[in-house]
């Protein structure tokens, strides 16, 4: 396990460097980057947390009891929080707790 | 002018450092809640330094994912920094070396938006300013992962669950992305994608064909991302 992890660790770091040093390297003369990568750069981060929240609710099976009704109730509440409060933090906080409770006590 | 550089990065620091101490904290109990004791967290935070990456880091590491996949993963969540990058191009141009290097690598979303607004007291040379800002922004985040991890071996509650607060984190972001724009496109476009993705393919091998269905739908239709949001 550990010696996987740290290869994963290792990996995760390259790339994260690459994508934080490749403008620097591309762009980093007088050469002004391309209309389709500056747009796609406003639009991707939207698109990618969108597809990260259904990343982290994947496993959720809809067939079987409790229905996912958990995760649906947290994350109505985190956004509920959210619009209400706009407080990151609360929100985190508050909706983990709910589904604590949820899942040790309740379902 | 070390001092005078702190002094003057400090005070803007301090909202992070709230911010850095909570979410560190939060990454630190997950990992030590899949078995990784506190210098994992530790190491995570001073080699990998992505608040959203470590956490996915996190199921990544407890699911003995491929590299393939983990790199593939790391590529898409933090595509983002490519546009900071892009946006810091001249604001550290004049900066070289070893300082600048680690400003490169210390270019969160935090600390991004914190050098993207403020500006270097007078007599104060911009790249130490901005040095001080990226180093005490990674400061806080290592100390709130390290304590995390090491409250995490004493916890004396049922950690069952802690694992929504990931989940929490992107709802948030979504959430709040979704409030500060007009055009909700791309968010559709990514959560659409992505379900339909999961229905075809299932949870495990849903998210290569999501990517590539996502750049693929934001290319052909960018002129109706660009359009609308030029007034948000």
């Amino acid at each position: 396990m550990n010696l996987h992890s740290l290869a994963l660790v290792a990996v995760i770091t390259a790339v994260t460097i690459l994508t934080r040093l490749l403008p620097f390297l591309l762009f980093g003369g007088k050469r002004e980057p391309p209309a389709l990568i500056l747009e796609l750069g406003r639009a991707l981060p939207c698109a990618v947390m969108g597809m990260l929240v259904v990343y982290c609710l994947r496993s959720i099976d809809l067939t079987a009891a409790p229905f996912g009704a958990p995760e649906v109730m947290a994350v109505a509440v985190c956004v509920g929080l959210h619009i209400w409060r706009r407080s990151t933090l609360l929100s985190i906080a508050g909706s983990t707790a709910l589904y604590m409770l949820l899942v040790q006590a309740v379902f | 002018m070390n001092k005078k550089a702190i002094r003057a990065a400090f005070p803007l620091t301090v909202p992070v450092m709230a911010g850095y101490l909570v979410l560190g904290m939060g990454f630190g109990i997950l990992l030590q809640s899949k078995g990784y004791s506190f210098w994992w967290a530790g190491l995570m935070s001073l080699t990998i330094y992505a608040g959203s990456m470590q956490y996915v880091a996190v199921d990544l590491l407890s699911a003995g994912a491929s590299l393939l996949s983990a790199a593939l993963m790391t590529l898409i969540l933090n595509a983002r920094h490519l546009f900071y990058g892009l946006s810091m191009l001249e604001k550290y141009r004049p900066i070289h070396g070893g300082r600048k290097a680690y400003l490169i690598h210390g270019l969160t979303d935090e600390t991004y938006s914190l050098v993207c607004s403020a500006k270097p007291p007078e007599g104060v040379e911009a790249g130490v300013f901005y040095f001080w800002i990226s180093l005490l922004d990674q400061c806080y985040w290592l100390t709130g992962s390290v304590v995390g991890g090491l409250l995490g071996q004493v916890l004396p509650f049922d950690t069952t669950g802690i694992d929504f607060a990931m989940t929490a984190l992107f709802v948030v972001i979504f959430t709040e992305q979704w409030l500060t724009r007009k055009n909700h496109l791309s968010a559709i476009i990514g959560l659409g994608v992505s379900a339909v993705c999961l229905v075809l393919f299932g949870p495990d091998n849903f998210l290569i064909p999501a990517m590539a269905g996502i750049a693929l739908l934001l290319t052909v239709l960018r002129s109706h991302l660009k359009e609308k949001e030029a007034d948000a």
